[in-house]
């Protein structure tokens, strides 16, 4: 971390960048924030650890747009998010200095509360660079769980540890895939249309439409959102039953069809605990199956099957037959 | 608010057998912005319309719901009318409860039900209507005819007789297609290149015709009468100007007159050199070379031709080029060829030389094809005794390895190659194995008589289980004669294969390229299966010929006739009005991603870096623009763009998610 902050000081005192944009502590061990670091005295808040999940690269719209370069330090999955952003005109590419962090997998603070670890003082075990066992210690005495079992379900789908764009990257990263990425999704595929409007019925009526899965998703970048506006009769209006709010959820799942690169930023952000990844999950293994393998912000050139048309494009009819 | 006047028809029984009529109009009456409701026997009639334009005077309607047949059908018909009431045309919108309603459902009451959601989702939708106008486009006087068989030809041959120029664009050397294959033709078993060479002459001699042969079409942007075509012209490494077509050049070369390149023509029953002509008669006759398997081009050395050449036309040299053409017209006329027969290994095709193709047999039956006209069996050049044609290979099939329709001209053409062997070889014998033997046509059924009862043609209802080739050289042909319920184990020394028929591979990415629709089998898609079967979907596409489905030569050339009578329809109007419906940027909402651009097939939107002042707050920004004239109001853009910026008129995102309310009310 250490290495990290010299690094991002350096940069902005010799004028490469004007700014960075990185974690600094929060008000928990267990919480640290997004932040913009400007002044030397504002590294002193800086934190690089295990519990940094967050995605940086949604801040770069906006940081992109000022006056100087950004310096901003982006995970190897973080990655496929900036370059999808590129893609769709979102940032400036010119504006932006990429440092690729190194990542073991980020931890998920649920994870040790289902242990029934509570009143948590200070965390160990939680650095970039090791390899040991994370370390509570509690109002209630010293706990202890093993980094990957404490890490966030989507890092156990890690989708490796190479940065797709960088400037430059400090540390090593590890890759911690060691789960199938759509096992959930099939164990869905396979209820009856009725098990499964109910699972998604009940997962879905615990959301409070707090706005948080569609703030911080990098794909959910419009200028004004569609259930802002007054365009579309969709703010006021009145539902018809319990239900029709929680079709927030799944029209935005297609508004970012063929554009979501599973950060799995959703999932991690929902207070509710909602799995809401699953909704991107099964587009995007439907995409792979219906046109080939295909991840969103892999390449910025790429074409992609759902918003690109080319004359080679395949039929519905013969993609649709490909998924069964 | 609007004052909406709502009008169902009973289209005589058709909508009023099923739907109860006078229902409908008393549940729409209470619909938001209703303010009038009647029913009329005929609404597109002339007293049906003298009835809507008498409502709108005396109740001032803003917008009209009519409810009736498709509006492929009459939205032009109430448009008409409501224009001149003094309505904007596009206050209408035409609810189609007979299409989608009475002619599906059996049920009174529920179809009924249907009709009033119907109506509903119509009456929201007008709700939200604003009126549009037309634009207007000038017309190019040019038209362009893709594919160079028969169909191409005449339909070329009939626009530049109107005083029209037309160009063609063939991607082989010459121009004739399959016609110039075959032998004879049916009914009247007069010779094909007889026919045929007078009119590639004709076309090659026209001055409002322009051939672009060994040329593909590469690129079309553009709209109905204002086409732009980029050409690639395929470098023919042989001088236009300088060849005299002496053909010195292919019977002189390395190989003589052999070649060691199979020959498209003859279906590779015979060889031909690198630089060739396709045929004698070709039109232009000027031969190409083969780059990809010419020796020069492959080792950098021979050069034989150039040499030999006593005009010095060969030019190695030579690249190839693209030109830009605009049109105001397109005829689709890409044609046909049989399927690959790999799937169908119990035929045998591609296990013994005497099983051959209904195609392969005309080239051995032609004076200018590889044996002289002579038939023989390609194995040891014996004259065959024992012929068996099988029908419907490929055609008529109800699995995935084969076509579901009728390829319609094989019934025929076997007769005609029955007749015409044992009018040749009277001591041939022949069996004809088929399904249904089918023969409507001008003469058709008497033709096929003569082959049955003058002929004496062996025709056994049966499928051919599977085709044997023997040590000895023969073959024995297993089937069932499903007339006596018997076993048939045939031997005989040549097979014949009716392959089915499918539309020039190539047609895919050309109908792709123009956005014309094309269906499940490949064959483009008429306007009107009935009333606008020589046009596409997409204005200013029109079809000829195999393109649009199988027909026989006679079908084809009355197609060409009403595609050309359909172009110089089109070309003789010096403005087209332009369509309306079209998409627009909100710039406020835009956030410049360019999915839209991406999405879009016909190249309409692009982006500009524009000033804004979004509340207040100014800045500039990358957003979307649509080209209208390019525009053709598909939609794609407006259900790919993630913020509903796009927009399109007559057919707003509010507009459709209105309708869908009223549907699910």
């Amino acid at each position: 971390m250490q290495e990290l902050i010299n690094r991002l000081k350096e940069l902005i005192a010799d004028g490469t960048v004007v700014r960075a944009i990185g974690w600094k502590k929060g008000d928990m061990p267990y919480n640290p924030e997004p932040a913009y670091f400007e002044k030397p005295e504002d590294f002193d808040d800086f934190v690089y650890d295990g519990f940094c999940g967050a995605n940086l690269s949604k801040m770069m719209i906006e940081a992109s747009k000022l006056e100087g370069k950004t310096a901003v330090c982006l995970k190897p999955c973080d990655t496929y998010s900036f370059n999808q952003l590129i893609r769709e005109h979102r940032v400036v590419r010119e504006n932006a200095y990429i440092i690729g962090v190194a990542c073991r997998g980020k931890l998920d603070i649920e994870k040790a509360r289902k242990e029934g670890i509570k009143g948590i003082k200070s965390v160990t075990g939680i650095d970039i660079e090791g390899d040991g066992e994370v370390v509570f210690d509690t109002i209630y005495g010293e706990k202890k769980m093993a980094y990957s079992d404490l890490m966030l379900d989507r890092c156990h789908v890690c989708k490796g540890k190479d940065h797709v764009i960088f400037d430059e990257v400090i540390g090593e990263s590890k890759d911690t895939d060691d789960a199938d990425r759509f096992e959930e999704v099939r164990k869905i595929e396979k209820m009856t249309p009725e098990e499964r409007f109910a699972f998604f019925k009940s997962e879905l009526s615990k959301c409070i439409r707090c706005n948080a899965c569609r703030n911080v998703c990098p794909a959910c970048s419009c200028r004004k959102c569609v259930f802002d506006g007054t365009k579309f009769d969709s703010q006021q209006k009145a539902n018809v039953d319990s239900f029709e709010e929680k079709m927030f959820h799944i029209i935005r799942a297609f508004h970012v069809a063929g554009r979501c690169t599973d950060c799995g930023e959703c999932s991690r952000v929902c207070p509710e605990g909602i799995p809401l990844h699953l909704f991107n999950r099964k587009f995007i293994k439907d995409i792979d199956d219906f046109y080939g393998e295909f991840q969103a912000g892999k390449d910025p050139e790429a074409q992609s099957p759902l918003t690109d048309f080319t004359f080679d494009d395949l039929e519905p009819k013969d993609a649709v037959g490909r998924g069964e | 608010m609007q004052k909406i006047g709502v009008f169902v028809c009973h289209c005589g029984t058709n909508i009023a057998a099923t739907v109860d009529v006078k229902k409908v109009v008393e549940l729409v009456r209470y619909e938001p912005g209703v303010v009038f409701a009647d029913d009329y026997m005929y609404m597109c009639s002339e007293a049906g319309q003298e009835k809507i334009i008498e409502a709108i005077k005396e109740y001032g309607l803003t917008g009209l719901v009519i409810c009736s047949c498709s509006p492929r059908m009459h939205e032009k018909t109430f448009r008409a009318c409501a224009e001149k009431a003094g309505l904007n045309p596009y206050m209408v919108e035409v609810a189609n409860i007979r299409e989608q309603c009475s002619w599906i459902h059996k049920d009174k009451e529920e179809a009924t039900k249907k009709a009033v959601i119907l109506a509903r989702a119509a009456i929201a939708k007008v709700n939200l209507n604003t009126p549009l106008q037309e634009g207007e486009s000038p017309v190019t006087k040019r038209a362009l005819v893709i594919g160079g068989g028969i169909a191409g030809i005449q339909t070329a041959l009939d626009i530049a007789d109107a005083g029209y120029e037309v160009d063609i664009v063939e991607k082989e050397p010459s121009i004739g297609g399959r016609m110039s294959q075959f032998d004879k033709t049916f009914p009247t078993l007069d010779c094909a290149s007889c026919i045929l060479t007078p009119k590639m002459v004709e076309v090659n001699q026209h001055p409002n015709i322009t051939l672009y042969t060994y040329s593909e079409v590469e690129k079309v942007s553009g709209y109905v009468g204002n086409f732009d075509v980029d050409i690639r012209k395929k470098a023919r490494s042989v001088d236009f100007g300088k060849c005299t077509g002496c053909g010195e050049c292919q019977t002189k070369g390395p190989l003589g007159k052999i070649g060691n390149i199979p020959s498209e023509f003859d279906r590779g029953l015979k060889n031909r050199p690198a630089i060739y002509m396709p045929f004698a008669q070709a039109v232009p006759a000027v031969p190409v070379i083969d780059r990809e398997n010419c020796t020069y081009f492959k080792t950098g050395k021979c050069g034989v031709c150039a040499k030999i050449c006593p005009s010095k036309a060969v030019d190695y040299e030579q690249q190839d080029e693209i030109v830009t053409v605009k049109y105001g017209a397109i005829v689709v006329a890409t044609g046909f060829d049989i399927i690959n027969l790999d799937k169908y290994g119990e035929y045998a095709y591609n296990e013994c030389p005497d099983v051959i193709t209904s195609i392969e047999l005309e080239r051995l039956m032609n004076a200018a094809g590889p044996t002289g006209g002579h038939l023989e069996r390609m194995s040891d050049h014996k004259a065959p005794k024992e012929i068996v044609f099988i029908q419907c290979v490929g055609s008529r099939c109800d699995d995935d390895k084969g076509k579901p329709y009728c390829s319609k001209v094989c019934c025929m053409y076997t007769a005609k190659h029955a007749m015409l062997i044992k009018d040749h070889w009277p001591d041939t014998n022949i069996t004809v194995f088929y399904i249904d033997v089918r023969t409507p046509g001008k003469n058709f059924d008497e033709f096929y008589r003569r082959a049955v009862e003058q002929y004496h043609v062996n025709y056994i209802k049966g499928q051919v289980g599977k085709v044997k080739p023997q040590p000895d050289g023969s073959i024995i042909v297993q089937a069932a004669d499903l007339l006596d319920g018997k076993q048939i184990n045939k031997k005989c020394d040549m097979v014949v294969l009716a392959a089915a028929i499918e539309p020039n591979p190539g047609v895919r990415k050309i109908a792709t390229m123009l956005t014309a629709s094309i269906d499940n089998n490949n064959f483009l898609t008429e306007a009107h299966a009935k009333l606008r079967p020589v046009e596409s979907p997409t204005a200013g596409i029109f079809l000829s010929g195999m393109a649009q489905g199988p027909k026989d030569i006679p079908e084809t050339v009355s197609q060409a006739g009403a595609a050309a009578v359909k172009v110089v329809g089109l070309l003789a109007k010096d403005k087209l009005k332009t369509n309306p419906c079209t998409a627009q940027c909100d710039t406020l909402l835009c956030n410049g991603c360019s999915t839209c651009a991406n999405v879009c097939p016909y190249g309409a939107i692009t982006y500009e870096d524009v000033q804004v002042n979004d509340h207040g707050l100014r800045e500039t920004r990358r957003v979307a623009q649509v080209n209208v004239a390019l525009c053709q109001g598909c939609g794609a853009c407006t259900s790919a763009c993630p913020s509903g910026a796009m927009d399109l008129q007559g057919f707003s995102n509010r507009q459709i998610t209105t309708e869908v309310d009223a549907i699910c009310r």
